[in-house]
């Protein structure tokens, strides 16, 4: 079943980047996403059904038109902090705590604090993640874990874990 | 129409990456830096890729600009991580306007 899923979302993704549906073109897709498939089948998606709860859809919508709307922000801020003559900026690494327990949500935030606002992801270790943050702007953990995760940590609970 | 969105879209995609380049000339150390670089530039090539998409239009080039969307913030952002990550553990020191370092314990 798992090794069904990888094989169907590298089939899609080769017809996306080649766009020619000929019989060869397919053939050597099916080909390549066999492969694919048996090399990298056993690393991901260790429970297939969860593809199909729509729920699960729905929690991803609202989180990607959050994380666009993030990172539109993002440009903005840095933009702003680059051309200040006085460059205001007060940088820093922090500690925050997140409760995701699962590899690949753990790797969404990551990449989600990446791309917000300031803030940059250096290292996890066990359930702390090490954030370099451009202008710190509290200095109480609660307060900047909520600032820093925002409301993307609930949005993956929902949806990947 | 067309035409003119996609000036539009590409002229501030190629200004955004400006910005990111002013960043890693401006800031202080690396780390700084390279919030510039992935924040401004990854979402500049953005831009530039959705005006290839209305430049040309569903189809071909236009669809294979789009996939790269997705394969872009993938590869920016592990990339970024990867690189403050290894500037830490190679020792480069943090400007001396950083307020905190809570990662030097953890790493000792």
């Amino acid at each position: 079943m798992r090794y069904l899923a990888i094989f169907i979302l590298s089939m899609i993704f080769w017809l996306l980047i080649t766009f020619r549906f000929t019989i060869p073109n397919i053939t050597a897709g099916a080909v390549a996403s066999a492969i694919t498939a048996a090399i990298f089948g056993r690393y991901y998606f260790h429970n297939v059904y969860k593809f199909l709860q729509p729920r699960r859809w729905y929690w991803f919508t609202v989180y990607l038109v959050t994380f666009i709307w993030a990172c539109i922000m993002a440009n903005f801020d840095v933009a702003y902090r680059v051309l200040h003559p006085a460059m205001p900026i007060r940088p820093g690494i922090v500690k925050i705590t997140t409760t995701l327990r699962s590899e690949f949500a753990r790797t969404l935030l990551a990449n989600s604090i990446t791309m917000t606002p300031g803030t940059i992801t250096v290292d996890i270790i066990g359930d702390e993640i090490f954030v370099h943050w451009i202008y710190i702007r509290s200095d109480d953990p609660a307060r900047y874990t909520k600032m820093v995760t925002g409301r993307f940590e609930e949005y993956i609970k929902k949806f990947a874990e | 129409m067309n035409d003119m969105a996609a000036v539009i879209l590409i002229s501030v995609g190629v200004l955004f990456n400006i910005f990111g380049c002013i960043g890693l000339l401006r800031l202080p150390d690396i780390y700084n830096r390279l919030q510039a670089a992935t924040k401004c530039v990854t979402l500049g090539c953005c831009s530039i890729l959705i005006g290839v998409l209305v430049h040309f239009g569903i189809g071909g080039a236009g669809f294979r600009a789009l996939v790269a969307i997705p394969i872009l913030f993938f590869t920016a952002t592990v990339a970024a991580h990867a690189l403050v990550r290894g500037a830490y553990h190679f020792g480069t020191k943090l400007d001396k306007r950083t307020v905190k370092d809570d990662y030097r314990e953890a790493v000792k």
